[in-house]
């Protein structure tokens, strides 16, 4: 099963880890994760103070500086893995540093069915 | 421990006892594990809250059965009207009639519904779940803890099994002579994987899932006293365990064997173990769990006295390498090797499990062969191989050792 992991940080707690440590520890995880069959490596975020939101409703269209929701954890990155089974996606989302400073969302790809979109 | 907290848990166990008890009677009649569950389920979560106070009854069983039945008659007044399940409720309200005319003698049907529960038609994965529900009645909440799934769907898994176990057919019974060696393997399986997630796991949760899995290992040698392999098992949980306090330093950090300060080792448990394994040899053929265990004692032998036990156990990898096909056998005679013959003769081992697609997210071998490489002086090598495996770890004392590990490797 293909898996998109969704990394959600808590940007006060990462600001406050061990930085060399932290990104010792990435590089090491990255390592792995490229080495894993079926696995794609991360793509990192800039942090949420630097997003923009977009919403339409009808015609008007709002443009927003920040975040999509103002919430203690943002969205920071992801990285895809293929594993057998959620329990094999859970060992990806505990190795992966991230976790320890906010959370890993881990969400199945949508595989289309045949002549549908569902 | 206070003595509130004492009453607790002798209170627990007993009711955990009795509860396992009725559950396995009662499916065992009706094969409906879910069914039986139903009926015992709050009168067991009643005995949990009264006994440790009230104390423990006299007769455990005929206390949940009474408590049982008065909450079935309830539930079917309560339901009178409803056609549907109907039935099935009259059925469960006659099988604890009649289990309370008996209440003084249940006949201990738990091995024949440990045996369902780790039945082939059963999905390897959900039999120590299924085994800690029914025999112990954990919550679905905590087994879904240990093994690291979300509540619901561990809630919804453990549903399919006993509906699967309802309508397959699976039967409750202790398999004939022949096809039992080869069904109790499936057994012990459950109850060991469920001690691995209490030992590999250092959450708040873990170690009570390794209590739990060793109260099941003594019930089943004790329900087994004929299978050696029932006894190994235990040997080799009550060896593991008896080393836990020794593992992590006072600041949490990961200790390996070699450096551990024995005298922290519980020393009653490892006489259990030995008395165990003693026995175990005189019953018969030597299973995996037997091999196991005997490695461990080897290594309990070796810190305790200093004797080289290190050519024991690498006769003994190589006897269970035979007997497992398995990798991660491999991967222990490696490191065995590399103490009789040295890390190279070792490394050339671990090369044959290099084509293994398994192998590139398996953590402890890219720490052995890390470990190896260095032993050897290759120290570009090891710092690669211990960098993945620090990237493949989870847990994070082991994360720390191995940083601590790689960074002489990195200067000069």
């Amino acid at each position: 099963m293909r898996f998109m992991m969704l990394i959600h940080h808590n940007e006060a707690e990462l600001a406050a880890a061990e930085q060399k440590q932290l990104w010792a520890d990435y590089a090491a995880f990255n390592e792995a994760l490229g080495k894993a069959e079926g696995a794609e490596s991360g793509i990192r975020l800039e942090p949420a103070g630097k997003a923009t939101t977009v919403r339409t409703t009808g015609d008007k269209t709002d443009v927003l500086d920040g975040p999509y929701a103002d919430t203690k954890e943002q969205f920071a990155g992801y990285f895809f893995i293929d594993v057998p089974t959620l329990e094999d996606a859970v060992v990806w989302a505990k190795r992966c540093p991230s976790s320890r400073y906010g959370s890993i969302e881990i969400r199945p790809v949508h595989v289309p069915q045949a002549g549908s979109w569902k | 421990m206070s003595g509130r907290g004492e009453a607790a848990r002798t209170a627990e166990r007993i009711a955990r006892d009795s509860y396992g008890r009725l559950v396995a009677f009662l499916a065992a009649r009706t094969r409906d594990v879910a069914g039986a569950e139903d009926a015992l389920g709050e009168a067991f979560a009643a005995a949990l809250r009264l006994w440790p106070d009230d104390g423990v009854p006299d007769n455990p069983d005929a206390w949940l059965l009474t408590v049982a039945r008065r909450r079935q008659t309830d539930a079917l007044r309560r339901r009178q009207t409803r056609a549907a399940g109907e039935e099935h409720i009259q059925l469960m309200a006659d099988e604890i009639e009649d289990a309370a005319g008996t209440a003084g003698d249940i006949p201990d049907r738990r091995l024949a519904l440990m045996f369902a529960c780790a039945h082939p038609a059963i999905e390897p994965g959900m039999r120590a779940p299924l085994i800690l529900q029914t025999i112990l009645g954990l919550t679905a909440i905590d087994i879904a803890a240990a093994f690291l799934i979300p509540p619901a769907t561990m809630g919804q898994r453990l549903v399919r099994a006993k509906t699967r176990i309802r309508e397959a057919g699976i039967p409750f019974a202790v398999p004939e002579k022949e096809e039992l060696p080869d069904r109790l393997d499936a057994v012990l399986d459950a109850v060991y994987a469920a001690y691995g997630k209490g030992w590999n796991e250092i959450g708040d949760a873990a170690p009570e899932l390794a209590e739990e899995a060793i109260w099941l290992g003594r019930l089943l040698a004790s329900l087994l006293p004929d299978q050696p392999e029932a006894k190994g098992m235990l040997a080799l949980m009550l060896y593991t365990e008896a080393r836990r306090p020794a593992r992590r330093d006072p600041a949490g950090a990961y200790v390996p064997l070699e450096s551990q300060d024995i005298a922290l080792w519980d020393g009653e448990m490892l006489l259990q173990a030995e008395q165990l394994l003693r026995e175990a040899s005189q019953g018969g053929p030597s299973g995996r769990y037997q091999l196991e265990a005997a490695i461990q004692s080897a290594h309990v032998a070796r810190r305790q006295t200093g004797a080289d036990t290190w050519p024991a156990i690498l006769a003994l990898y190589t006897h269970l390498e035979r007997l497992t096909h398995s990798p991660v056998v491999t991967l222990n005679r490696a490191v065995a090797l590399s103490e009789t013959d040295g890390p190279e003769a070792a490394l050339t081992l671990l090369d044959t499990l290099e084509p293994d697609k398994r192998m590139e997210s398996y953590q402890p071998y890219w720490a052995a062969r890390g470990h190896l490489l260095a032993r050897a002086g290759r120290r570009g090598e090891a710092r690669e191989a211990l960098t993945l495996a620090l990237g493949l770890a989870t847990d994070n004392a082991v994360r720390h050792y191995l940083q601590g590990q790689i960074t002489p490797l990195t200067d000069g």
